[in-house]
């Protein structure tokens, strides 16, 4: 089990390089309020950390500017992280952390894009989030905006979904190459994904790395790994504890 | 109306840079011009009606105004949560475009045929509804629904009126049989057979093609206290829209459509029609049928 002086300790570290920033972990303790976090929240915040710290080009200030890069949480059940890494960057006022959920609360256990500013997209049923973003890497290239690049997190067992098979087997033959897609793989699929779930996007055409989704450097390489015209894909394995 | 569609569509593309077309492969060919000439906004993923649905999200999400478009049950039923979430639940719109209608290829069986369309979409908000009547009427809903900013759908059909009442979905008075008569409201392409039925009735005929919203002040000028519905999909549609409408009033509503049990009978759509009492002789029957106790 993981223990909350685990998550502590670890949401520590990942805010370590913040000197003088506001850390996550006090955040992240807000949304919990005492409640046991399932191993989905915990796989899914170290990648959470790297992309808004190091990666994604958006600010508070640029939540609506067409220039800024996307992030897309289509696994909307990791939202616990989500809430306080925004929190964390300034995207939302700490204070709605206390109250997920509640009647006149902005987060919901699920994120609502019209809600939450800086939310990309609603989520919560599984296998919508690949579409979305293949939509939006297309409506940016249609507008000769080629700076911006979609990203969007999936988990491993939200590929048991077949919308994300269309959109993964388009997505390569249209060379999307302003998309970037990441699976947290915790082994969570019922039926598993036999030689990894890379290998369904890469015979469709895409990149893929495969790395330590506990590892910063190694999640930063690969995140920043897309390059000449293919969609590319980070799988970050979490291993079970 | 498909050919309509295809041409007033394609010039839109040509006109309006916010304007982007998505398919599923059907009518693919039709579009391959304007694909050629707007690559980045014409955009055919293949046989996939849910990426198709999620692609127009994600179009919308980057201020792009995505017409999409395939068979009726293909676009409405098959995607339906991408149409509830995907588009809806992300304050994103669209404009669907759909053929095929109830059955208008009745030969090809039940998987092509989608008489629930209208009533499936009617259980979303905010949907603007059109079932035009003639292909004359398609362009100008066609350019109406793509320049709002709502989201909209389009039943086109290969059924048809001898003649197009465009205009905004107000309801048209065709046959006015004074004060105290029944009236009927006839949806999109059912119009000249229930003018044919009410020939020698005392039945006022008003004509839409935009079942949604209906035009309830325009029903609530018209309706005595006998109303009757003909509509080209599922019988009893727009019956609670109606029954609202006249909630302060004491009324008898008739709803005439396309019955719920699968038939499992090919044949041509006028068969159907003829099966479902929406020919002018079926629907004679019904109207008989219910306003005979006020006739004697």
């Amino acid at each position: 089990m993981t223990t909350l002086a685990t998550t502590t300790t670890r949401i520590a570290e990942a805010a370590a390089p913040l000197d003088g920033r506001r850390p996550v972990a006090p955040l992240l303790e807000r949304v919990r309020a005492g409640r046991q976090f399932g191993a989905n929240v915990h796989s899914t915040l170290d990648v959470l950390w790297v992309l808004y710290d190091r990666i994604l080009r958006i600010t508070p200030a640029t939540v609506d500017d067409p220039d800024r890069d996307r992030f897309l949480l289509s696994k909307g059940h990791a939202v616990a992280g989500y809430y306080a890494v925004l929190a964390t960057k300034g995207f939302v006022p700490p204070d709605w952390l206390d109250d997920q959920g509640g009647p006149e609360s902005r987060l919901g256990d699920h994120p609502d894009r019209t809600l939450v500013p800086g939310v990309e997209i609603g989520s919560g049923s599984l296998g919508h989030g690949l579409g979305l973003a293949v939509g939006t890497a297309l409506g940016l290239r249609a507008q000769g905006l080629l700076e911006p690049r979609v990203y969007v997190l999936l988990g491993d067992a939200e590929l048991d979904e077949g919308a994300n098979h269309e959109a993964i087997a388009y997505a390569g033959a249209v060379e999307l190459a302003n998309l970037t897609a990441i699976v947290v793989d915790n082994s969570s699929a019922t039926h598993g994904w036999p030689g990894g779930p890379a290998t369904r996007f890469t015979v469709n055409g895409w990149t893929a790395a495969t790395v330590d989704g506990r590892d910063h450097a190694a999640l930063h390489t690969a995140l920043t790994g897309h390059h000449g015209h293919r969609p590319h894909l980070v799988v970050a394995v979490i291993e079970s504890e | 109306m498909r050919d309509r569609f295809i041409d007033t569509t394609t010039t839109l593309l040509a006109e309006d840079p916010r304007t982007a077309l998505v398919l599923a492969d059907i009518s693919a060919e039709a579009f391959a011009p304007a694909a050629r000439l707007h690559p980045d906004r014409v955009l055919n993923v293949g046989i996939r009606e849910q990426l198709m649905l999620g692609v127009a999200g994600g179009l919308a999400l980057t201020g792009l105004r995505p017409i999409v478009h395939s068979y009726a049950p293909f676009l409405v039923e098959r995607a339906y949560e991408q149409i509830k979430l995907d588009l809806d639940h992300q304050a994103a719109s669209a404009v669907l475009v759909s053929v095929g209608a109830s059955y208008d290829r009745a030969a090809a069986g039940r998987t092509h045929l989608s008489p629930a369309d209208v009533a499936l979409l009617d259980t979303l908000s905010g949907w603007t509804v059109h079932v035009p009547g003639h292909p004359a009427e398609v362009p100008g809903l066609l350019r109406a629904t793509v320049a709002a900013d709502t989201s909209a759908y389009l039943r086109l059909s290969t059924l048809s009126n001898a003649h197009p009442h465009p205009g905004d979905g107000a309801l048209v008075v065709l046959r006015d049989a004074g004060p105290g008569a029944a009236l009927l409201v006839a949806v999109g392409p059912v119009l000249d057979a229930a003018l044919a039925a009410a020939a020698d009735l005392p039945v006022t005929v008003a004509y839409t093609h935009r079942p949604r919203p209906l035009d309830t002040d325009g029903v609530r000028a018209l309706a005595g206290t006998e109303v009757i519905l003909v509509e080209p999909y599922l019988a009893g549609t727009s019956a609670r829209v109606v029954t609202a409408a006249l909630a302060d009033r004491a009324h008898r509503l008739l709803t005439l459509g396309v019955g719920r049990e699968e038939l499992r009978r090919y044949g041509s759509a006028e068969d159907h029609n003829r099966w479902h009492g929406l020919d002018a002789a079926g629907l004679r029957r019904s109207l008989t049928g219910f306003l005979s106790p006020a006739l004697v």
